[in-house]
Formats: structure tokens, sequence, C-alpha cells
């Protein structure tokens, strides 16, 4: 790779239009910051991005081994993506440990930084490694580079006074200096950050910086790299752009919501991972006058969000899979008292503990069923870590305007993971309104005006919210089954069976409110990918690979779970083969199967970890195959099959899984 | 909250149409009677106030008042009205549950709303008994209880309610019981003028399941050997001469002796506003349960801050320092670049 014509430092970055890079190491060792960083910077650059933290369970597992081993991807591109990359370009390895966690993951002539001082004997055995893998042929086919990055930054602070221990810890600086570097990354901003996030500590901040500067020198000095690269900036849209994580948009979505529909905040939360985060950004958010309640458990998170919302505020409670099943008695309460409610549903690998940190989407037949008795409530799922915000909007209009509970699934990929966002104009965003009871709403057989807490819109069936305080509307609701109108105590089967009906109606009738459902790419294709939730982003990697390839391919992907959207059976029963990517067992293809009588065919991964484009593009070749020839299909095929063979992806099927994913769990 | 200003309300006012459904004879009719007639007493409005229950014979309370109200779900009571109390401080929330409802599938909130001290005044209603689910023991009952679910005697100790709100750092912990309107008025305004989680246990013959569990004490043939008023600032003596009295022995419990034979000087002096529980609690340990002489009336009753006015001030103070929200500038707040 040499270039012997020029001298290596003169050489001008070469141009590429995308790289994914993995930065890898101990927990200890900083791997999220630097990711961060890198993508903050990218950010600002202005190329398109997407990212995926990758973190172990345990706090802070045994340094040096599998089970501490904590990762960032990030995926940089001067075009429009929606990934963070199948497969590495670029692993930065900072000990033993880290490089078989995640060696098997990154792509055939991959490029692998490592970290050559932690490759003794005693991190190796940690690692389990018993040969050293930069001599045995592990490697081969990657380009390697071995830096010495620990004791390059001791090397580097030593003049600053800091004790050769604390200045092991700047090492993630280093990396990130040389990663920089490589991939010709503006240096100021980092260096302005490093100084302000430190400015308390300034020797911390000066030894950073040193380590930061050290790394970005070595990659231009050393004769060990030919050239830096480039990725230019992306032509997105033009706007204000911010870098955010689901979790954050989430948080921001329900500020938001709450503003456009005139309601204080209440949040009753109990920390669970994923989902603590909102919790935590919502409680910075007291100017907004928003409340938030932790808990002492689940059940009086969201017992808490029930009471607010009697009291007229917006109630929201927010989970994973465990807490959902904790709250699923209280949410029985909150569709028989028909009070506005939201619920959020951070996904993560189950049952039980399961995989508390890894990503799943497996809890949207709970999150649809998982109740007592015949309890319908709308459930709407985020797509991507920027849609949270409008999801959170929608989730909220839906459960005021009708008066219900409403679950909004998003997973630990989404929460954690990041991309940019174009900012709305906030003046545009839609405004949401509660409607508060004031007055009497009937008249009695002897003329009377009374007040009846359940007599309906007759449009959205949606019942008045008359709020304590409001003089002459006092009335009392509660979980034992209620008189049509009045509300009153009723066991007559008859009223039983009308309200169990009026309480599905109504919430079917929220479908009318959807847009006409959209399919993108070829409308005459013969197949068609059925996605929700953070698929999406995999899934449309993969139909715009293929179809650049020339195959005919169509995808559709749901924001609203139940009810689902009146136009899907149609818009189903258009293509001869539906695919339903999902990271669970097929549970949304066993509902279109049940709904529709479509032969959906379910494909699925459940690894804590996203599809990547390739695996789905897999799935999508195979069915595009077994429909036989049609017109240009062999040229497209012929196209893919070529485009493989150059740019090899990792084999279909390919466990992802971590190697340290075995190791004790949480 | 007090509204001066408004016109007064009377009984009638408090009471709502619902056909009350107890058993007959139940101790609840006379619990819901003192509340409905302490009400305009109080100078508080029928549409300020909420009645928030869990699930169980004394959770139907709610319907039966003029108010609004909820019955929620079994042990969850003391939770939705935290949360409704917090949103709302300008409410009167009451928390209206039963020792099964509070003790045992709802024990995790009752203790929780307790030591956050939030404004709701807890009635429990204990009958040492479930009534609702036709009369297993509950938390309350005495070992060896014989029930349909403990054919052989409960092994099961039960708890000592009081003891245990203290042990919740509760601010403001009493006792009544359901034959006595007056006593009950009186502790139950006591409740609700407190600022802060104010639990009372109420004593209540579940005639049907476990009829006479506190007679021992509570008859008025018994009251007066066996019924220890506490009177804040004032020698605890009872007995129907005021012949027996209750001092700290030497061990630092306290127990029941002949004033003739200590003498008046010896005896304890009830103490409610004591910081530290440690009265409240010797006192709370001087029955075993309703068999022997008790003591009704406020415990304890300490000033501690409020919650929900707590977290109301750091909301204001938020606001004060940085002026109110801005949707605009929260979303630029992560750093922003053109395109
Ligand atoms: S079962 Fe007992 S507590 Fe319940 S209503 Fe009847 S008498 Fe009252």
């Amino acid at each position: 790779m040499t270039d012997t014509a020029a001298a290596p430092t003169s050489s001008g970055p070469i141009n590429i239009d995308k790289v994914v890079i993995r930065f890898a190491g101990d927990s200890g060792d900083g791997m999220q910051l630097t990711g961060d960083r890198f993508t903050s910077v990218s950010a600002g650059f202005g190329n398109d991005l997407s990212t995926m933290p990758d973190f172990p369970a345990e706090i802070r597992a045994p340094a040096g081994t599998l089970a501490g081993v904590s990762a960032f991807q990030v995926h940089i591109s001067d075009h429009d993506i929606t990934t963070p990359g199948d497969a590495p370009d670029v692993l930065v390895a900072m000990n033993p440990a880290a490089l078989r966690a995640e060696l098997a993951i990154v792509r055939p002539s991959g490029t692998v930084i490592l970290n050559s001082d932690t490759f003794d004997e005693r991190n190796l055995k940690k690692a389990g490694y018993v040969e050293d893998p930069r001599h045995d042929g592990t490697l081969a086919g990657h380009t390697v580079y071995e830096v010495p990055m620990s004791s390059l930054t001791v090397e580097s602070v030593k003049d600053l006074g800091v004790k050769p221990r604390d200045a092991d810890r700047s090492k993630n600086f280093f990396a990130l200096g040389l990663i920089s570097w490589m991939y010709t990354r503006p240096v100021e901003p980092t260096v302005a950050w490093i100084t302000k996030r430190f400015a308390s500590r300034p020797q911390v901040a000066n030894a950073n910086l040193a380590a930061f500067r050290a790394g970005h020198a070595f990659g231009e000095t050393a004769e060990l790299f030919d050239h830096p690269y480039e990725v230019k900036p992306a032509h997105l849209p033009s706007g204000t752009y911010t870098n955010i994580t689901g979790n954050t948009a989430l948080a921001w979505g329900l500020v938001a919501a709450g503003q456009q529909a005139g309601l204080p905040i209440f949040l009753g939360s109990y920390p669970i991972t994923p989902a603590s985060d909102i919790l935590h950004e919502l409680s910075k958010h007291k100017r907004f006058g928003i409340r938030t309640f932790q808990a002492e458990d689940e059940i009086a998170g969201i017992g808490a969000a029930i009471g607010a919302a009697f009291g007229g505020h917006l109630g929201v409670t927010t989970t994973s899979g465990p807490g959902l099943s904790l709250k699923a008695e209280a949410l029985g309460l909150a569709v028989s008292l028909e009070l506005p409610l939201l619920l959020v549903d951070i996904q993560r690998g189950g049952p039980s503990t399961g995989l508390p940190t890894k990503t799943e989407a497996a809890d949207l037949m709970q999150a649809i069923y998982g109740r007592h008795g015949e309890a319908p409530l709308p459930v709407l799922a985020a797509r991507s870590p920027a849609d949270c915000f409008d999801a959170a909007i929608e989730a909220v209009r839906i459960a005021v305007t009708y008066r219900t509970p409403v679950i909004l699934l998003s997973d630990g990929y989404l929460a954690n993971g990041a991309e940019p966002w174009r900012l709305p104009d906030v003046a545009t965003l839609p405004t949401i309104e509660p409607d508060f009871a004031t007055g009497t709403n009937h008249v009695d057989e002897d003329g009377n005006e009374t007040f009846q807490p359940y007599k309906r819109d007759p449009e959205t069936l949606a019942r008045p919210w008359a709020v304590p305080g409001t003089p002459g509307l006092m009335h009392r609701v509660g979980g034992i089954e209620k008189a049509d109108g009045t509300g009153n105590i009723s066991y007559d089967p008859r009223n039983h069976e009308k309200m169990v009906h009026l309480r599905a109606d109504k919430v079917a009738g929220i479908a009318r409110d959807y847009p006409a459902t959209e399919v993108e790419g070829d409308e005459d294709a013969a197949v068609l990918v059925l996605g929700w939730g953070s698929t999406w982003g995999s899934i449309g990697a993969a139909v715009k690979q293929l179809r650049a390839d020339g195959h005919k391919v169509a995808r559709c992907h749901l924001t609203h779970l139940f009810p689902l959207p009146h136009d899907l059976g149609d818009v189903l029963r258009r293509f001869e083969r539906v695919l339903v990517p999902e990271m669970n067992l097929g549970q949304l293809s066993r509902l279109v199967r049940a709904e529709y009588l479509v032969d959906a065919t379910s494909i699925s991964k459940v690894q804590g970890l996203p599809f990547t484009g390739g695996e789905i593009e897999a799935h999508i070749l195979d069915a595009l195959r077994a429909l036989g020839p049609s017109d240009g299909a062999q040229e497209a095929l012929a196209r893919t099959e070529a485009r493989l063979a150059t740019t090899p992806a990792p084999p279909a099927g390919v466990t992802l899984a971590v190697a340290g994913a075995d190791a004790e769990d949480a | 909250m007090t509204d001066t200003a408004s016109p007064a309300t009377t009984r009638k006012d408090w009471a709502s149409d619902q056909e009350v459904r107890w058993c007959p004879g139940c101790g609840d009719y006379s619990i819901l009677t003192a509340v409905q007639l302490l009400m305009p007493d109080l100078g508080v409005r029928p549409e300020q106030t909420v009645f928030v229950s869990g699930i169980g014979c004394s959770s139907r309370f709610p319907y039966y008042m003029n108010t609004y109200g909820m019955h929620s779900i079994h042990g969850r009571a003391p939770a939705i009205a935290t949360g409704l109390a917090v949103a709302r401080p300008d409410l009167d929330v009451w928390v209206v549950t039963g020792d099964g409802d509070g003790l045992s599938i709802g024990g995790n909130h009752l203790i929780h709303a307790l030591r956050r001290n939030v404004d709701i005044t807890i009635l429990l209603f204990n009958n040492q008994i479930y009534g609702l689910t036709k009369g297993q023991f509950s938390p309350t009952s005495e070992v060896g209880k014989v029930t349909k679910s403990t054919p052989f005697g409960s092994l099961d100790h039960p708890f000592n309610p009081l003891s245990l709100a203290l042990g919740a750092e509760a601010s403001f912990v009493a006792r009544t019981h359901d034959l006595d309107r007056q006593h009950l008025q009186e502790t139950l305004r006591r409740a609700h003028e407190h600022r802060g989680a104010a639990f009372v246990e109420i004593y209540q013959n579940c005639n049907v399941f476990n009829d006479g569990a506190f007679d021992t004490i509570t008859s008025k043939q018994n009251r007066g050997a066996n019924l220890i008023p506490l009177v804040h600032g004032q020698p605890i003596r009872f007995g129907d001469e005021g012949e027996r009295g209750v001092v700290m022995d030497d061990q630092g419990r306290a127990a029941i002796v002949d004033v003739a034979d200590v003498g008046e000087g010896a005896l304890l002096v009830h103490d409610e506003e004591r910081p530290d529980p440690s009265l409240a609690f010797a006192l709370s340990r001087l029955a075993p349960g309703p068999t022997a002489p008790t003591p009704v009336g406020v415990f304890r009753a300490v000033e501690r801050a409020e919650y929900a006015e707590q977290v109301s001030a750091q909301l204001a103070a938020a606001q004060t320092d940085a002026g109110p929200g801005e949707l605009s500038q929260l979303l630029t707040s992560g750093g922003t670049w053109e395109v």
C-alpha cells in the first residue's frame, strides 16, 4: 500500500464515501466517550451518520476480560444512511479482549488498529488467547497497525507532572487523535470540548489534550500510515441539525407534546435499563414545569402517573419489558378509567433480566395483548432515534384525544443510537387539545342538568376529562365495571358487554386519523418488506441497495401497531411475498397473518443486536430467487452477485453476538 | 385546602346518591357517617376533595362521598394519591385502605408514601380479616387465627400497623375506632390538619367475618378499663377512675401500672411532638393486640418538610433562575450545525 513516490506526510487525503469505525476497549477505557466525540465532530463536519453503542451489562466487569468489553460503532458517510453499518471497516482495539470480542464482525480485509502495549502475556491470557493473535494468523487478511498507545500517551504527558497511572487514562484521547487524523476530522472542536469538559480539573484537561495531539501527530508523522482518508459532507436537506439519541429525542418529544397540549408533564418512573435516561433527561427540565417522580417500584411509577392524569396532568411512565409486565394491572385500570396516559417501553432482550443492555423487540404481543380482560389500547413504535420525537408527540395526541392509555415502543438500539436530526420548526408542531370538561353534559329525566363522566363524544367515543377542582362535576371512577353514561358501578351483564364493545370501538376508531399507509420503492414489486420499530434503518439500507442493483422491491413501515391501519390488508395483498424482519420470533408476522390471511414470512433475529442491512438483503434475495425469472431480474441478480463478490458482506446468518456475550450476565 | 370564602356545606353536600352496600352492622357505616358529618366542619369544598382507595370492603368508601374519587386497584391507592397530590397540591387528598390492601399487597406503597411525607390523609380500616374475599386471615390477624385459608390456625406473626408507620418515618400517626364518633372525628380532624402524610389506624368491626375483634377494648362497657386515651402534654392514665397509668420502665419500655403504686408524678407525660419516635414507638408496643389495654389518639405529630411543596418549589426555583422553558432552545441545547 505504500506509495513510494510521495513522502507519507505529504499525501493528501483519499476520498471515500463512507466508513464504519468500531472503537472497542475495556469498560474503563472510555470508548463510549471516544466514539461520542468522533461522532460529534463528524456531525459538525456535515456527514450523515448513525451510531450504536454496545456496552456490557456489568458496570465494571473485571478489567481485561471479554465480559468487560465496551464498544461504540459509528458509520459516517457523504450520503444518506440509516444504519450504523453492517461490518466495521476499522476496528480500534485497546486490548486483547476487545480484539477477541470484536474481530469476528470486522469486514474481510478490514483495518485493525491495536494498542500493542496491552498485548502482554497477562492480558492475552485474560482474553482467553493461547497464542498471540498478532502472530498466529488470526489477523490474516486484515491490515493491522500496532500502535503502542499506552506508552506514547504516557510519554506525551510526562512533562505535565501526571503520574504514569493517571496518564494511562488519557489513552482513549490518543486513539481519538489518531483516528481523527486518519479521517481528516477537524481538531478544534475536540480541543474546545476537552478544555470545557475538564475545566474544573486542569491537569486532566491538559493530559487529555496532550494525548489527543500526540495521537494526531503520530498519524501524521509515523511512517505507518500511507495517507489519511476523507469522507466529505453529505448532501442533507438544508436546515439546523443536531445529533440525537433515541432516548433524548423521546424525552424532548414529551416536553414538546406537553407544550403543544398545554399540559404539565408528570413522569412516574422506576430506574431500569435502557429507559432510565428518559427519567434523567426529563428531571433536568423543571423550567418546563415537568414533575419527575422516582417511584418505589414500577407499579408505583404508573400508579402515580394515573393519579396525576386524574388530576389533569399528562401522566407518563417509562420502563422496559419486565417493568411493562409489572405495570400490566395498572394499565387495565387506566383502560377502565379511560384517562390519558403514556407508557414508554424501551425494549431489551428478555425474558426476565435477559440481556438488559442489548436490544430486542419482543414486547409487541405483550404491549398489545398483555393484560387481563378485554383491554385494548393503542400501541405505537418509533423507527429511528430522531423519530422518537415525533412518535412521542403522536402517542400523546392519541392518549389525550381518545382518553386512553397508549404504549409507545422503542428499544435499546434506538435508545442509545444516535443520528443527525434536522430540527423541526416548533411553530409547525401539531396542537393537542385536552378539552377539559367545564360543565354539565346531560339533562336527566327530571330536567336536571347533570354530569355524566362516561357520556361519550359521538365521534371519537372519548369520555369527558373532568378534573378535581371543577365545581359541580364531582364523580367517582374505578376499576369496577361502570354503567354506560353515569359511570356508576354496574354488574348488569348487558351493560358490561356494551362497555367492552364501546372501549374496543373507541380504540379501533383511532385508525381513522392515520394517513394512508405508505409504500416506498417499487409499487409493482413482487416482494414487500413490512417492518416496525428500529428495523427501519436496516430494511431501508437493504431495499436501497437491491433497488440500485435493479431489483424491484417495496417496503412499508408501521408506526401504528394497534389498531393497525385500515388499508394495511389491501396493501399487503398487492404483493406476492411479504417479508417481516423482526427482532423477535415473528410477532408482527403472526398478527398480520391472523388479521389479513396474508402469507407473511417471518425473518427473525434475537441476538441482542439489530439486523444488518446485509442480513435483510440476503433474505430478500432468497425471496426474489424463489419467485423465478421476470423482466430484468436476471440482470439485477447478476449485478448483485458481482457486487457481493467484490465487497464481501459478512456471511448472512453470521453470529454477530460478541464473544463476550456468553460471559456471566447482569 | 381550606376555602373560607366558599359557602358552608352540610352533610348532604358530601353524600353521593349511591346506595351504600356494606353488610348491615358493618363498622364501615359509622366511619362513613363520621366523615360525612366532619367534612362541613373542616371548611373544605367537595370539588377540592378527592378520596382514593384500593380494593377491599373499606375501599368502596369513595363511591359514597360526593367528591372526586377513585376506587383503584389492590394496594396501589397510596401511589396513585401521591401522584395526584404532587401534581395538584391544591387538592385535599384522602386515602382509604384496609389491613389487607394497605399492609399486604400495598405495603410497599404505604411505607414510601409515609417516608416521603406527601400531604395525604391515610385512613387504614383495620378489621384484622379479609372481608371482601370472604374471611381469610390478614396481616394483622392474630397468630393461631382459624379461617378458611388457615383451618389449623394461622402461623403468620401480625404487623403492628402503628409500629410499621413509625418505622417508615411517618410524621403523623394515630389510632381511633369505629364506635366513638367524637374520638374518630377529632382524630381525623387532626390528621387532616397535618401537613404531610397522616396515618390513622381505625379499628373497624367486621361483624360478618371477625365480629367482636375489638370488643375487649372498644365496647362501651370495656372502654373505660381498656382504652388508653393519649392527650398531648398530659400524664397517660386510664381506667374508670383514672386509677391506672403508663410509665417508662427501666428497660425503656412503656408499661402499665397502678397509679397508687407509683404515684402520679411517675406517669409518662404524652408528647406527640417529640422529634424522635421512640416514645410513640414504645406506646405502639404497649399492647400485644386489641385484647389488652391499648392506647388511642395521636401518637406522633411532628413537622417535617412536605413533599409536594418541595417539588413545586424546585420547579419554581428553576423558572426563577432561568425563566420558563423554551422548546426551540431545548432542541438546540446539544449543539447544532447548519446545512
Ligand atoms: S365483610 Fe365485614 S368488613 Fe366487609 S362489609 Fe361486611 S362486615 Fe363490613
